[in-house]
């Protein structure tokens, strides 16, 4: 199908807004007679309050009220599931009651009239505790390993532990990967309003329709009583899918003073109750034949949660699909831990379970004295094994066929430790990238304006993608009018729900609604025209018409043909519609649909100090269409370096005493600076997927995450000989090699 | 944040008089701002020593001269800086991020306060910033921490890395008091923890820095500053090394060595620096001499890999500094 705009690297529409100070983010929306409002956190990792001294904190200057426990509401707390939310488990309920569940907790808000006196106030906060010894370390031997409530857990087919126990060549070890937190540049923040039982948010989310919703149960509200505004995000990397604690608290805090309230999270609290991609662990077994035909594959895996929801994620899914092999066991479970919940992080857990797949591959390619690439190749599945599904469209092969080229592969040499640049180490490395294309129910609205130009709504969110500019582009496509002639608008309830922004299916999704009420325009722009007597299509047949460039003529005619401003001259009436679309069933039946990549690392190290250091990477993806390559390319390397952070950098510490992060600070918690991510280069492969969804997109944002670590990683055994199976690399870890 | 009165002194002599009666100096307030707002430091009053005349930079024979209100970005731009003692430019290049550089004053980046984790939380014990309350870091996470100089009392690095290069250099410093003005060597400047770990150097009260003095020498263009860490910038050092060499004829006439991110205190190592006495600078004589940079290490849980970092560290930037002899 030949597109006008889609595909074209437009530069983004609300870039000007973004660079010039005026797009306005969540802490933005002050509010008049607005009061400010500060988080107290526990102090001990589990136990109960047992002394709260107010009476000094209520008579400080500036200060309005102090909530907690004691005389908080009792919320409703209703039952309520998004698609985000564990789904075994109850989510925290705050100030409910004494108990500490984890260090961090919010156990009071102070209220002031600004936001040093609230500070102070929250400084001059004594509260005593009865605590008890918290356990925070998933590899304490004592923690039990339990099988999550919901999904499957186990899967297999063959005999994997047999085929590995006979295999002629095996690798089987074991990998850890540090919990990591989001960090992203905006701190969460939320105003809340109340006008009567009726609550405004402004309120840093990538899933508003859910924030309503939870928000809605937590207060027992009806759902429309609730609306959430959220235009701008600075980046969120998914921890602003769920609706933390914080936003209940600023909302129960406005209604408690009767006056609006803005809460901001401080960075240290950013480390507490929003989330964090959890700490795993995973053993990987893999057996192969002499000449490297994979016959076993073991794959088990731990993530951690809370105690008090189980935090899922695909932690050993891509294992089923990635490979050809008729023997493949895969194993998840749970350690219960005295921390909160975790949540989704960019790439969730296909990241952190590639690393370890992706590693033991590699290890199995210098076993067997096979390049890597030639491995995956002899490897390559012809259909989806596990499902026994044909791929909707599979490039994987094509990806490591252009990847290698544009990174100079066959310069390498094969033996560890065997390339130099100087006095440095070099190492290059690769592997295999991988994500589910989803695609989730969406809806969306159009309005032809009889100016000629288009207003489109959804009530979806742009944390960095691109989202604004994206879907202008389809609008401006299947309208056939310039991107200039359409004005895109999300970020809050009142337009037509959309899933959560995450999970790659924006585009897939909230596209696939804007086309089809696109269409739905353009019909009924067709019907008025052809009902109009005065017009040079009056009563001719739907099928006898054609839009091109957003002009209606007759098939074949050479005239001109009709704009929208010319068929809607006659009412002066714009054209609204509100559009939907969902995966046809039927085509999900029949097809396994995924992302696929190769990703491309080249590392130094000194031998002597131990410093490593990325010097280049290449990603080369086949994703489907590619939308706008300017976004997809800044995706890409941005993706990238949260898999440079993921490889060499990121880790929350946890002081197993009281479980504390103790790293909580942007000068302690190490992610990549510009220094740390010199060339990044992202390439597409051309993939036509007329499967997946009628715009042939795939989603973009997770799979960009990854396989950067393990191509790091294995970059790093490269230059150094020395296998690291956990993460981050540190350079204590190759000081010895 | 707690209230305080900020003043602006026009003069050292105010300045000096607001300080000896319990004001604390402020400048860049690149450290002193970041604590107040946890906390940590909560000082009443500020006096604010900005406008005073102390930010030259200057060569007094082949001396240079800093000001102690030069700024950090200032000096490591300076071309007399960089020309006579090039080894303080690449120290101050290596710490912190350019907006922090363009903000912390030489004077305050000697007494900037450790980065310690336990040190800034208040709900942990810290004989630092609370004497008497223990350390936490000692049996908590430690790989950051000192092996050397630590006591039982505090295990904390010492966070600078142009005071390395300036203890290598025998630096001095000029200070003003209510008592008067006196100088004495850099490096005297800090105190190991001992028991008294909130006593970090030996300033009188209300005494200011005012310059630092590096004198010359024939092995200054020969000295070179390696700073190892996980992240190319923005991270303090897990161990770093300042390296001088005055090589004559082939053999080394003079080295000096000093290491950052391993003592709880700016590092001179002159046990190292003896035995390259008479040495060729070769990897053979490198080696040999900084495996004495480990004597009397203490590591801790996390920390001991500095043990092994320690010596490598100070080895390549020994070959560093013969490169440019």
């Amino acid at each position: 199908m030949k597109m006008n705009v889609i595909g074209k690297p437009l530069t983004r529409v609300d870039g000007r807004s973004k660079v010039t100070g005026k797009a306005r983010y969540a802490a933005d929306f002050n509010q008049p007679g607005q009061l400010y409002a500060v988080l107290v956190s526990a102090t001990v990792g589990l136990g109960r309050l047992t002394g709260i001294e107010s009476a000094d904190v209520e008579g400080m200057s500036g200060v309005v009220a102090l909530i907690t426990h004691r005389n908080a509401p009792k919320l409703a707390y209703l039952p309520h599931k998004a698609v985000i939310d564990p789904a075994v488990g109850e989510r925290l309920h705050v100030l409910q009651d004494d108990s500490v569940r984890f260090y961090g907790q919010p156990v009071a808000i102070i209220v002031a009239d600004s936001i040093d006196h609230a500070e102070r106030a929250a400084a001059a906060m004594r509260i005593t505790y009865d605590a008890r010894q918290p356990i925070v370390d998933h590899a304490d031997q004592q923690v039990a390993r339990i099988v999550p409530g919901t999904g499957t857990a186990d899967r297999s087919r063959g005999d994997a532990d047999a085929a590995v126990a006979e295999a002629a060549v095996k690798v089987d070890e074991v990998y850890d990967i540090a919990r990591e937190n989001h960090n992203p540049m905006e701190p969460h923040a939320t105003i809340a309003a109340w006008h009567g039982d009726r609550l405004t948010l402004w309120s840093k989310s990538q899933f508003l329709m859910n924030e309503q919703a939870e928000i809605a149960a937590v207060f027992g509200l009806p759902v429309d009583n609730v609306e959430v505004i959220c235009p701008f995000i600075g980046g969120a990397f998914g921890t602003s899918l769920r609706t933390w604690p914080h936003v209940t608290l600023a909302a129960l805090a406005a209604r408690h003073v009767g006056r609006p309230v803005k809460l901001v999270l401080t960075r240290k609290q950013m480390f507490f109750t929003t989330g964090h991609r959890p700490r795993s662990l995973q053993r990987v077994a893999l057996g192969a034949t002499p000449d490297g035909k994979i016959t076993g594959v073991i794959h088990e895996g731990t993530g951690e949660t809370s105690r008090y929801e189980q935090f899922t994620e695909a932690l050993t899914a891509v294992t089923d699909y990635l490979y050809s092999c008729p023997n493949v066991r895969t194993q998840y479970r749970l350690a219960q831990l005295d921390t909160a919940t975790p949540n989704h992080m960019r790439g969730p857990g296909e990241a952190s379970g590639i690393f370890a797949l992706e590693s033991a591959v590699d290890e199995l390619s210098y076993k067997l004295g096979v390049d890597p690439i030639e491995l995956r190749r002899r490897n390559e599945p012809q259909i989806d094994e596990a499902e026994n599904k044909p791929f909707s469209s599979r490039s994987l092969i094509q990806c490591y066929g252009l990847g290698a080229e544009r990174f100079g592969w066959v310069r390498r040499t094969p033996e560890p430790r065997s390339m130099r640049d100087g006095r440095l180490l070099i190492g290059m490395g690769t592997a295999t990238a991988t994500y589910p294309a989803f695609h989730a129910p969406s809806s969306a609205r159009v309005r032809l304006l009889a100016d000629g130009t288009a207003e489109v709504e959804a009530a979806a969110s742009d944390m960095g993608p691109g989202t604004y500019t994206s879907m202008t582009q389809v609008a401006a496509e299947f309208l056939g009018l310039q991107p200039e002639q359409v004005r895109f608008g999300l970020g809050t309830t009142d337009y037509p729900p959309t899933p959560s922004h995450g999970g790659s299916w924006t585009m897939a999704s909230v596209g696939s609604a804007i086309r089809a009420a696109c269409l739905e325009v353009q019909s009924q722009a067709t019907r008025q025209a052809i009902a109009d007597a005065g017009s040079p299509v009056f009563e001719a047949s739907m099928e006898a018409l054609e839009w091109v460039d957003g002009r209606l003529r007759r098939r074949g005619d050479a005239s001109p043909g009709l704009s929208y401003q010319d068929i809607l001259a006659k009412t002066g009436n714009p054209i609204e519609v509100d559009g939907s679309a969902q995966r046809d069933p039927e085509t999900a039946e029949k097809y396994s649909m995924h992302s696929f990549g190769a990703v491309f690392a080249e590392v130094s190290v000194d031998p002597d100090v131990g410093t490593i250091r990325v010097r280049r990477l290449v990603g080369a993806y086949g994703i489907g269409r590619v939308v706008n390559p300017l976004l997809a390319r800044s995706q890409c390397t941005g993706g990238m370096i949260g898999g440079i952070g993921m490889a060499l950098m990121e880790r929350t510490v946890l002081d197993v005493r009281d479980g504390r992060p103790v790293n909580a600070h942007m000068a302690d918690y190490l992610m990549p600076v510009n220094l740390d991510t010199p060339k990044l280069e992202a390439l597409f492969v051309d993939e036509v997927d007329p499967h997946v969804n009628p715009l042939g997109v795939k989603g973009l944002g997770e799979i960009a995450l990854v396989g950067t670590a393990p191509a790091i990683a294995n970059a790093v055994f490269h230059a150094t000989g020395k296998r690291v199976r956990t993460l981050p690399i540190k350079i204590e870890d190759v000081l010895t090699a | 944040m707690f209230p305080f009165t900020l003043e602006k002194a026009g003069s050292t002599q105010v300045a000096i008089a607001a300080a000896a009666s319990g004001a604390r100096y402020i400048a860049g307030g690149t450290t002193l701002v970041d604590l107040m707002r946890d906390e940590v430091e909560r000082p009443e009053r500020l006096i604010d020593i900005n406008r005073l005349p102390l930010g030259d930079i200057r060569v007094e024979g082949e001396d240079l001269i800093i000001g102690a209100l030069a700024r950090m970005a200032e000096v490591a731009a300076d071309e007399n800086v960089k020309r006579l003692q090039p080894l303080i430019a690449e120290s101050l290049i290596e710490g912190a991020s350019p907006q922090l550089r363009n903000m912390a004053s030489m004077g305050g980046n000697l007494l900037q306060r450790v980065r310690c984790p336990y040190f800034r939380m208040l709900d942990a014990g810290c004989n630092k910033r609370t004497p008497g309350s223990g350390c936490a870091a000692i049996e908590g996470l430690n790989a950051g921490h000192a092996i050397l100089g630590t006591s039982d009392h505090c295990v904390a690095t010492h966070p600078s890395d142009v005071a390395v290069a300036l203890v290598a250099l025998d630096a001095t410093m000029r200070v003003q008091g209510p008592q008067g003005e006196r100088s004495f060597p850099v490096e005297e400047l800090f105190r190991l923890p001992g028991d008294t770990p909130d006593l970090e150097h030996t300033l009188l009260p209300g005494e200011l820095i005012v310059e630092i003095r590096v004198p010359s020498g024939p092995h200054a263009r020969s000295a070179r500053y390696l700073k190892v860490r996980d992240r190319a910038s923005y991270e303090f050092a897990l161990v770093s090394a300042a390296a001088v060499l005055a090589i004559e004829d082939g053999v080394i006439r003079e080295a000096r060595i000093a290491a950052g991110g391993v003592g709880t205190r700016p590092w001179r190592l002159r046990a190292c620096e003896a035995a390259l006495g008479g040495r060729k600078p070769d990897r053979q004589a490198f080696e040999e001499a900084a495996q004495l940079a480990t004597e009397g290490v203490r590591p801790l849980h996390h920390n001991a890999f500095k043990v092994v970092l320690l010596p490598r560290t100070i080895v390549r930037a020994l070959e560093m500094a013969g490169e440019v002899a």
